[in-house]
């Protein structure tokens, strides 16, 4: 092990961002500095975090930043955001249905609210609404159900009729004939999207600053551990590295990690997939999902439409997804937007997704001392990234979960106090 | 798209069947006497192997039965499928 110190190229932590930098930069084309560094792994940390996806980051942020403990190592296989963070829809909501749901969400969208201040970074959160269709009565009463649900829990979401909902979103066919009849929607104003490389990006560069080594291309082979079962470090591809606390944080991959501990998890990883169409010209002012028909869309700043639907139907971890299911969502899409079926779609990709029996996550101590997880997050994880660092940072830092994570843990699926999610709504991102 | 070999209708296209979780799961024989934890493990716990992976499936457009199958998770092969009640191969 090397203790070489960050190689030259990265001049961290950089001036803030502001206009002038931004003009100046772009006048010069004087080459940005690298926004966080890239050392060599050290023998020990006080804490390792494996997997660097946004969840990943944002514990090693806030473990430095509110918890002071800034030995930490983030083990990344590939690279920063190379998982789900990158290859996600970017749905950001807070109306689930149970009470610690809807706390634990809602957690995340108070902070998503402020996180480009907060991060020194822009992270393109953009509140634009996130409209839910209803197509039969069943929806109706299901959507309603959360409506009122959520209002009680001070959490804004709000019933739309057909052509509120067409108002809110022009492109959307809401004829009584159409094969995907609207009978109208839930909406929550306050969510919306951000730009998800930002994420990751934003949570690295600040956690960096305060000492935090991310280190990429480095993949968790072992977890190493001593006579009393307590973790004492993980075996790498870039060597050992001692730490007496992990978290594992790696999505898809979560199963094969924590079997490294010899342990097992109530969790199947499924390839889910998402696609952007070419660029057109502002036409979606909004994000629309519809768990009935399996579809979601939203626009991107480029103008590209970005869809997302329902996984493959067995588990899997060939990052690919079959063309069946993407078709069956494209299929629902042009339904229900008419106006886009003569769009050409530019890249489809898949991610693999840890999924839960109750559709929940899982963010809690393990059996093994020293040993935490935080997973399960699914299909629907990118929303929560950052309340999932916050309170898991500090169930790392305490040892004990954190109030707002403790429903979540691990010992639901013995004692049977699930949160049950998926029956609640058949609701995925 | 799988092309899955139905033990008694040969290969099928993925679309003809349906993925019916993990083979060889045996429900507790006396349900009454079965701890928590007993529980826990039939009915949550996982492998999720990244590999190779014994599970079931229906041919619910089909033949309409059920069988089991070997597939590689990772490249999405399948190695072979047997029926129920056949213990899976080595
Ligand atoms: C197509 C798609 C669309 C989605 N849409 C939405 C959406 O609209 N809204 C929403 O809220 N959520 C959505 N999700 C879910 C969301 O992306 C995830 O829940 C969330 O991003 C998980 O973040 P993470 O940091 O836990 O995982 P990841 O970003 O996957 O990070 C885990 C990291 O662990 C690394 N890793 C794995 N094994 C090892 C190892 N042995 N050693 C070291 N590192 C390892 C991986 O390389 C990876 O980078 C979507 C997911 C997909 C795939
Ligand atoms: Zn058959």
């Amino acid at each position: 092990m090397s203790d070489r110190q960050t190689p030259a190229r990265a001049s961290f932590p950089g001036a803030t961002f502001s206009v002038w930098s931004l003009l100046r930069r772009t006048l010069t084309a004087e080459p940005w500095p690298a926004q966080w560094r890239s050392p060599d792994p050290q023998p020990a940390y006080d804490v390792i975090i494996v997997g660097g996806g946004g969840h990943g980051l944002a514990t090693a942020h806030y473990l430095a930043a509110e918890h002071g403990i800034r030995k930490v190592a983030v083990l990344e296989k590939g690279w920063i955001g190379g998982g789900n963070t990158g290859r996600n829809t970017t749905i950001i909501r807070s109306n689930y249905l149970w009470d610690e749901s809807a706390a634990l969400y809602e957690h995340a969208l108070k902070l998503w609210e402020t996180l480009s201040q907060a991060l020194g970074y822009n992270v393109m959160y953009s509140a634009r609404g996130v409209m839910m269709l209803a197509h039969d009565e069943h929806d109706v009463r299901s959507l309603k159900r959360h409506v009122h649900a959520n209002r009680l829990n001070g959490i804004d979401n709000e019933w739309l009729s057909p052509a509120q909902a067409q108002a809110f979103c022009p492109p959307l066919d809401i004829s009584p004939n159409a094969r995907h009849p609207v009978l109208g929607a839930a909406l929550q104003r306050r969510g919306g999207v951000a730009r998800h490389d930002a994420v990751a990006w934003a949570y690295a560069r600040a956690a960096s600053a305060q000492g935090v080594d991310i280190i990429e291309s480095c993949e968790v082979t072992a977890i190493r551990r001593g006579r009393n079962g307590a973790v004492t470090g993980v075996e790498t591809t870039r060597g050992p590295i001692a730490a007496p606390r992990i978290g594992v944080v790696a999505a898809g991959h979560t199963s094969v990690l924590m079997d490294m501990a010899g342990m097992r998890m109530p969790l199947e990883s499924f390839p889910l997939q998402a696609l952007v169409s070419e660029p057109v010209k502002p036409v979606m002012p909004c994000v629309v999902m519809s768990n009935t028909v399996h579809a979601y869309v939203s626009q991107s700043d480029k103008g590209e439409l970005v869809i997302g639907g329902g996984t493959d139907i067995y588990p899997s971890y060939a990052q690919r997804g079959a063309l069946h299911v993407s078709a069956h969502t494209l299929e629902a899409i042009c339904e229900l937007f008419p106006r886009f079926r003569r769009l050409r779609m530019l890249r489809s990709w898949g991610g693999i997704v840890d999924v839960t029996p109750d559709r929940s996550p899982i963010v809690g101590p393990t059996p093994v001392p020293g040993l935490f997880v935080n997973c399960g997050w699914g299909t629907g994880g990118f929303k929560a990234t950052p309340g999932s660092g916050h309170v898991f940072a500090a169930t790392i830092a305490a040892g004990t979960p954190h109030p707002l994570a403790a429903p979540f843990g691990l010992d639901r699926f013995r004692t049977g106090r699930l949160i049950d999610e998926a029956a609640a709504a058949a609701v995925a991102h | 798209m799988l092309l899955i070999p139905c033990p008694w209708c040969g290969k099928r296209p993925e679309l003809e069947f349906r993925h019916a979780g993990p083979a060889h799961l045996v429900r507790p024989a006396d349900p009454a006497a079965a701890d928590d934890d007993t529980w826990a493990a039939y009915l949550y716990i996982r492998d999720n192997p990244k590999g190779r992976h014994a599970e079931r499936w229906r041919h619910v457009h089909g033949c309409g039965r059920f069988f089991n199958a070997v597939r590689d998770t990772v490249t999405d092969r399948i190695a072979t499928t047997y029926k129920p009640g056949e213990a899976p191969p080595a």
